[in-house]
């Protein structure tokens, strides 16, 4: 009964939240001062007032738009999220396209970044105080607040340009058919996008982390795990990951959100041709079918981050209640 | 007589602990808790400390195991089986020699199933189980989490875990309270059996009631320090065979007694007055209970107190 309560208001959260994205979207669309026209046929355009007429005809962008927006609507619910103006080709097969890189991408920065955090927040919490904890806490305060493309750039310019170390971008070797490249390729040209886009979350993990088990280690339970003769080691391992451990993941959970818009910059700095990427060009060239099917699909994704977060928490937190 | 002869398991020596604190003005003070505390326990005996709340008794029994905050400062001397007991000596005995019964169900791990912290680092699910069917735990509650324990089980659960390892030294902070009466007994007959083997137990409480029924001496606690240390059987006969005014006023406040508390409180840490601890309340104080109060051995049992004979 509870369960099937649950999911419906999870549903019911997940339309709310669908629909108030794609009204949101369109709205900014509209108040930009990009013109579809223009960044469709290019500024020094040659074409005939007929040709371009036919052309907004074509799009419907002369329409009023809420008229424009119900139809985009309505159209997506049946399965036809529209053609790409940036692409020239169907919504559909540009995000299906790039998602795969994207969702590779962000899934190594999100592993990354959980296990390097998680990691590094223990070791400060268990020394705090001490000079490993203030160069830990240092570092990720500045990792924290520092922009993603800057470090991207840093990245790019250093281990790709001056080291060599790692190709300059894209996601795959220039030249190489399909058939030609292999997961080596990939997992290559990866590395740097990933790294990057983990910088991010790895600081805000590890504080988070440190601070959650410094909490912990006050607690009256350790005092008495100490006083039955539990060591250090024992402390972290039987007590210490047991009460941190689902905090830091839910956490992690939490950060899709983050990382999503962390893709736009990364992927644009290392010319990785994923979600992000095409996000901004459809935002510069006014794309709206291209925009709001990308909107839409990163909110089911962030949602679905969160949600993932919160299931968690009730399995693996006994006090949550009997919910699952 | 044959006391003397058992050998003294824990001693403790003018014990002082302090707490150094950001008081008002961001200034750094230090709030002494217990001052220049002694006692001793001995092998086959139980000795129970009592006292009012916030007296200082758990900070005893942390400072007994080591396990007292960082801003927490020590000074005085402890000894265990005659060997000076220092922090690194406390490391290797706790939770092997001297076991800890905590005061309250917040010293379990909220996330550990109950079986597995009662077994510990070194117990034995055997042993687990041969103590929760003393204890009448049922098999199942090994796989509950301590949120789901009433406050009786989750006592039973903190001695079981102090039996786990043969220990010589319990000490335990107030291990009855929400136990029921039949569970209380129980309790107290395992600590006496437990010294009857050769353990030292020193059992903290604030009910002097509990305190006579189950010790062999009695230290009675006040403002962080110990007043009188005095056979049970003392305490039994009634007031006239005690020697410091605040034990004889504990028990007059008992309801099976004449039932009249002690009015005024007990001194605040951070304001302590010169001399006796005990002078604002004391109804023989004069001028010679102003200096400092040593200890003093007084008819087989010992008092802080200047007037008594
Ligand atoms: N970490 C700390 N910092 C400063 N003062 C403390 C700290 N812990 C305890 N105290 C003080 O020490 C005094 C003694 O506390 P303690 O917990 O030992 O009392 P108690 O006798 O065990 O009382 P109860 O019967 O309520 O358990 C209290 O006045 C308390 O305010
Ligand atoms: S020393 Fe003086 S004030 Fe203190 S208890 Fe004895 S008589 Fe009372
Ligand atoms: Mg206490």
């Amino acid at each position: 009964m509870t369960r099937l309560k649950y999911m419906g208001k999870t549903v019911l959260r997940l339309l709310t939240l669908l629909i108030a994205v794609s009204i949101l979207s369109f709205l900014l669309l509209e108040a930009s001062p990009v013109d579809p026209l223009t960044a469709y046929i290019g500024t020094d355009s040659t074409l005939s007032e007929e040709a371009k007429e036919e052309i907004i005809r074509h799009w419907g962008l002369k329409e009023p738009p809420v008229t424009r927006f119900l139809k985009w609507a309505g159209n997506f619910v049946c399965g036809d999220w529209g053609e790409s103006i940036t692409y020239k080709k169907p919504v559909k097969t540009v995000i299906a396209e790039r998602l795969k890189y994207s969702l590779a991408l962000m899934l190594a920065a999100w592993l990354f970044s959980g296990i390097l955090g998680y990691a590094f927040g223990m070791l400060a919490a268990v020394r705090q105080g001490k000079l490993t904890d203030k160069v830990i806490k240092t570092f990720s305060l500045t990792l924290q607040s520092a922009p993603v493309f800057w470090i991207g750039l840093l990245f790019l310019s250093f281990f790709a340009v001056r080291l060599g170390w790692f190709p300059i971008g894209l996601a795959t070797p220039m030249g190489k058919t399909a058939e030609e490249v292999t997961v080596f390729d990939r997992i290559y040209h990866m590395i740097l996008p990933a790294v990057t886009l983990s910088v991010l979350g790895t600081g805000k993990t590890a504080l988070y982390t440190r601070q959650k088990f410094i909490e912990i280690l006050n607690k009256e339970f350790i005092l008495y795990a100490r006083a039955r003769g539990e060591s250090t080691g024992q402390i972290i391992w039987r007590h210490g990951i047991r009460n941190t451990l689902m905090p830091a993941v839910t956490v992690q959970f939490a950060s899709f959100s983050e990382l999503f818009g962390g893709i736009a910059l990364a992927e644009s700095v290392f010319s990785y041709p994923g979600i992000g990427s095409a996000l901004t060009a459809a935002g510069l060239g006014g794309d709206v079918p291209l925009l709001l099917g990308i909107a839409v699909c990163s909110a089911v994704f962030v949602f679905a981050g969160n949600l993932a977060a919160n299931l968690l928490y009730l399995v693996l937190e006994p006090r949550a209640g009997s919910f699952v | 007589m044959e006391q003397k002869t058992k050998q003294e398991i824990l001693s403790v020596e003018e014990l002082s602990v302090s707490f150094s604190m950001y008081q008002k003005g961001l200034r750094k003070g230090n709030l002494e808790v217990l001052h220049k505390l002694s006692l001793s326990v001995r092998a086959g005996e139980i000795l129970a400390v009592a006292g009012s709340s916030g007296s200082g008794k758990s900070i005893l029994a942390h400072a007994i195991l080591g396990i007292l905050p960082g801003n927490a400062c020590m000074d005085g001397r402890m000894l265990y089986k005659g060997q000076p007991l220092t922090e690194k000596e406390k490391k290797g005995l706790r939770g092997r020699e001297i076991a800890f019964i905590p005061q309250s169900v917040d010293y379990l791990d909220p996330l550990m199933r109950v079986g597995k912290q009662v077994r510990g680092v070194r117990g034995t699910k055997e042993r687990q189980r041969e103590l929760f069917r003393k204890y009448g735990l049922e098999e199942g509650v090994e796989r509950k989490y301590p949120f789901m324990l009433s406050g009786g089980m989750a006592r039973r659960v903190l001695i079981a875990s102090a039996l786990m390892e043969d220990a010589c030294l319990i000490v335990a902070d107030e291990p009855t309270p929400g136990l029921s009466e039949r569970l209380t007994e129980e309790t107290l007959k395992s600590f006496r059996e437990m010294a009857d083997a050769g353990c030292a137990v020193l059992l903290i409480t604030h009910d002097i009631d509990l305190a006579f029924k189950a010790a062999d001496r009695i230290a009675v606690f006040y403002a962080g320090t110990v007043v009188e240390i005095a056979p049970a059987e003392d305490f039994r006969k009634g007031k006239e065979a005690l020697r410091h005014p605040y034990s004889r006023a504990f028990l007059e406040a008992l309801p099976q007694n004449e039932f009249c508390p002690l009015p005024g409180f007990q001194p605040y840490a951070a304001k302590l007055p010169k001399g006796c601890l005990f002078a604002e309340r004391c109804r023989e104080r004069n001028e010679m209970c102003m200096g400092e109060i040593p200890m003093r051995k007084v008819r087989g049992g010992e008092v802080r107190c200047v007037h008594a004979r």
